[in-house]
C-alpha cells in the first residue's frame, strides 16, 4: 500500500504539451544508436549514404528544434495511472487533449487529424489523442507520448490465424507484412509484433512492442525476435526501398494468452522516426480526508 | 549529380534514368491526398484548375507550420502510392514531374512513359534537413485544407533520386536486385 498522492490535471496538460514537442524534435537515444550501428554495418554504398543523411537529419532536428519528420503524427498517449493517485482539476482525457492542442500549436507541429474518417475535415489542433489508460500499482502517473506517422501506420496488419498455422504461420505473416510494406513506410522500419489476446488486444500489443522496443522477457520469444529480424533484413528492401541490408532496425514481440480457437497476430510498422518521450508525475502527498474534501 | 531547374524541360526529363541522383532548384508545387481529390474532381467537371500545373512538378508534401523568420517548418515526402488513383489523370493533363517516396503502381509507371514524365524520390523522414532547401512557400490554392493546401515552393538543391523514369526504368526494382546480387556474391 502506497501513500496517496494528489496530481493536478494542469500538470498533466503541461507534461503532455512538452512531451509532444520533445518527441517530435528529439529522436530517442536507442533509435539513434540503432541507426548509427546500421550505418556502420551496411555493406551497400547507396544504402549507407541514405543512412548517413538520416543520422544527420536527427542531429539537425535536435539542434534547431525543427521536427525530425513533417508527419508529426497522431499523438498516441499511454497513461500509467497509479491506483493510489487522486486526479483533481477536471478530467484526465480533457487534460491530455489540451496538452496535445497546446503542444501541436505552440510547438509548430503539423495538425494531421480529421474529425470524421469518411467525410474528413481537419480538426485544426491535432486532437483528439489516442489515449491508453492503464491502472498500475503506486502513487505516480507515468505519461508516454508517441507521435505516430501514418506512412508507416498504413502498412500495419492484423490477422486472425488458425491455431494449426502455428509458429510458421506467424513467421510468414510478419514477413508478408514487411514485403507488402516495401518502400512505402520509410524503411529502415521498426517493427512491433503482437501475438495472442483477441482482435483489439493484439493490435495494442503490437503498438506497445513498437513504442517501447524492449526484448521479450521469455528467451524463446527473444530468439524468435532475432530470427524474424534477420529474415526481414535478408529481403533486400533496404533504406527507402532502394536496396540494402538495413530493412528494419528492430523487431520486438509482445504476447498475451488467447482463445483455444485462435492465434491473433498483428504487425505495427514504424518508420526510422519511431519516437516517444516520457515523464513521471509524482504529485503531492495527500490523506483520505483531503481526498474526500476535494470532491 | 545532375543539376536541374524546375519547371523542367521535357527534353531534360527524357534524358533521366532510374537511379540518377538529381539536385533540384526552382519552382515546384505541393499537393497531397485532399488536394489531389479536388484537382481531379475539377478536371472531371471540365473546370480550369485553381493553379496551372501544366509542365510543373508536384511534391507530395504537407509541411509543419513555419516558425518565426522561416519560410516553412519541417518538410518531406509523403507515401506516393496513395496518390496513384489520381496520378495518371494529372499526368495526361500535363503535370511533368512528381516527387514523393515509395514505389508506384504499374498504371502510374505506364502513364509516366506515355506522357514523358518522371517520378523522383526524396528521402522520407529527413524533414529538418530538407527544410533548409526551401527558400519560399506561398499558399496558392485550397487554403482551407491547412497543411494539405497547394503551396508554391521555391527550392534550392533539393536532393532527389530518379525513382521511375520515362522509359520504364524503376530504381526500387533495380536497387533491390543490385543489392541482392552483391550479397549473393559475398
Amino acid at each position: 500500500m502506497h501513500n496517496l498522492s494528489l496530481i493536478h490535471l494542469r500538470d498533466v496538460t503541461r507534461a503532455v504539451k512538452e512531451l509532444c514537442i520533445e518527441a517530435c524534435t528529439h529522436l530517442p537515444g536507442q533509435v539513434c544508436s540503432l541507426l548509427e550501428k546500421a550505418r556502420q554495418e551496411e555493406p551497400f554504398p547507396p544504402a549507407r549514404e541514405t543512412l548517413e543523411l538520416i543520422c544527420r537529419n536527427a542531429k539537425i532536428a535536435a539542434e534547431t528544434g525543427i521536427p525530425i519528420c513533417q508527419d508529426t503524427g497522431m499523438a498516441v498517449v499511454f497513461a500509467y495511472l497509479g491506483q493510489d493517485v487522486h486526479l483533481t482539476g477536471g478530467l484526465l482525457e480533457d487534460a491530455v487533449n489540451e496538452g496535445v492542442r497546446q503542444g501541436y500549436t505552440e510547438g509548430y507541429l503539423r495538425k494531421s487529424v480529421v474529425g470524421d474518417p469518411v467525410r474528413r475535415g481537419n480538426t485544426g489542433d491535432n486532437t483528439p489523442a489516442i489515449l491508453h489508460i492503464r491502472i498500475v500499482p503506486g502513487n505516480q502517473l507515468r505519461l508516454v507520448v508517441s507521435p505516430k506517422g501514418f506512412g508507416s501506420e498504413n502498412m500495419s496488419r492484423v490477422a486472425m490465424l488458425a491455431p494449426a498455422q502455428g509458429l510458421e504461420g506467424v513467421k510468414q505473416f510478419v514477413l508478408d507484412a514487411v514485403k507488402q510494406a516495401g518502400s512505402n513506410p520509410c524503411p529502415p522500419m521498426m517493427l512491433g509484433v503482437g501475438i495472442g489476446g483477441d482482435f483489439e488486444q493484439v493490435a495494442t500489443l503490437a503498438k506497445e512492442a513498437l513504442v517501447f522496443s524492449q526484448p521479450h522477457p521469455d528467451p524463446w520469444y527473444r530468439a524468435l525476435e532475432k530470427e524474424l529480424l534477420d529474415s526481414v533484413n535478408r529481403l533486400g528492401i533496404g533504406p527507402q526501398g532502394f536496396g540494402g541490408q538495413t530493412t528494419a532496425l528492430s523487431l520486438h514481440i509482445r504476447t498475451a494468452p488467447t482463445h483455444i480457437a485462435g492465434l491473433p497476430v498483428a504487425v505495427n510498422v514504424g518508420c526510422h522516426v519511431t519516437r516517444h518521450a516520457e515523464r513521471v508525475l509524482t504529485g503531492q502527498p495527500c490523506t483520505l480526508a483531503a481526498k474526500e474534501g476535494n470532491r | 549529380m545532375i543539376r536541374l531547374t524546375a519547371p523542367i524541360a521535357r527534353e531534360e526529363l527524357l534524358k533521366l534514368h532510374a537511379g540518377d541522383r538529381v539536385s533540384l532548384s526552382g519552382v515546384i508545387y505541393t499537393a497531397r491526398d485532399a488536394a489531389h481529390g479536388r484537382l481531379c474532381a475539377a478536371l472531371d467537371r471540365g473546370e480550369a484548375l485553381p493553379v496551372n500545373l501544366c509542365n510543373q512538378v508536384i511534391f507530395y508534401a504537407g509541411p509543419t507550420p513555419a516558425p518565426e523568420g522561416k519560410p516553412v517548418g519541417a518538410i518531406g515526402p509523403t507515401t506516393s502510392v496513395r496518390m496513384d488513383a489520381y496520378t495518371p489523370k494529372l499526368l495526361r493533363y500535363g503535370v511533368s514531374g512528381l516527387i514523393g517516396k515509395g514505389d508506384r503502381t504499374p498504371a502510374v509507371c505506364d502513364a509516366l512513359q506515355e506522357c514523358g514524365a518522371v517520378y523522383f524520390a526524396a528521402i522520407g523522414g529527413c524533414a529538418a534537413y530538407m527544410s533548409a532547401c526551401i527558400q519560399s512557400c506561398d499558399v496558392v490554392a485550397y487554403d482551407d485544407l491547412g497543411t494539405e493546401s497547394i503551396k508554391r515552393l521555391v527550392v534550392k538543391d533539393l536532393p532527389l533520386t530518379v525513382a521511375c523514369d520515362a522509359h520504364g526504368g524503376n530504381a526500387y526494382r533495380d536497387g533491390m536486385n543490385a543489392y541482392l546480387e552483391t550479397s549473393r556474391k559475398d
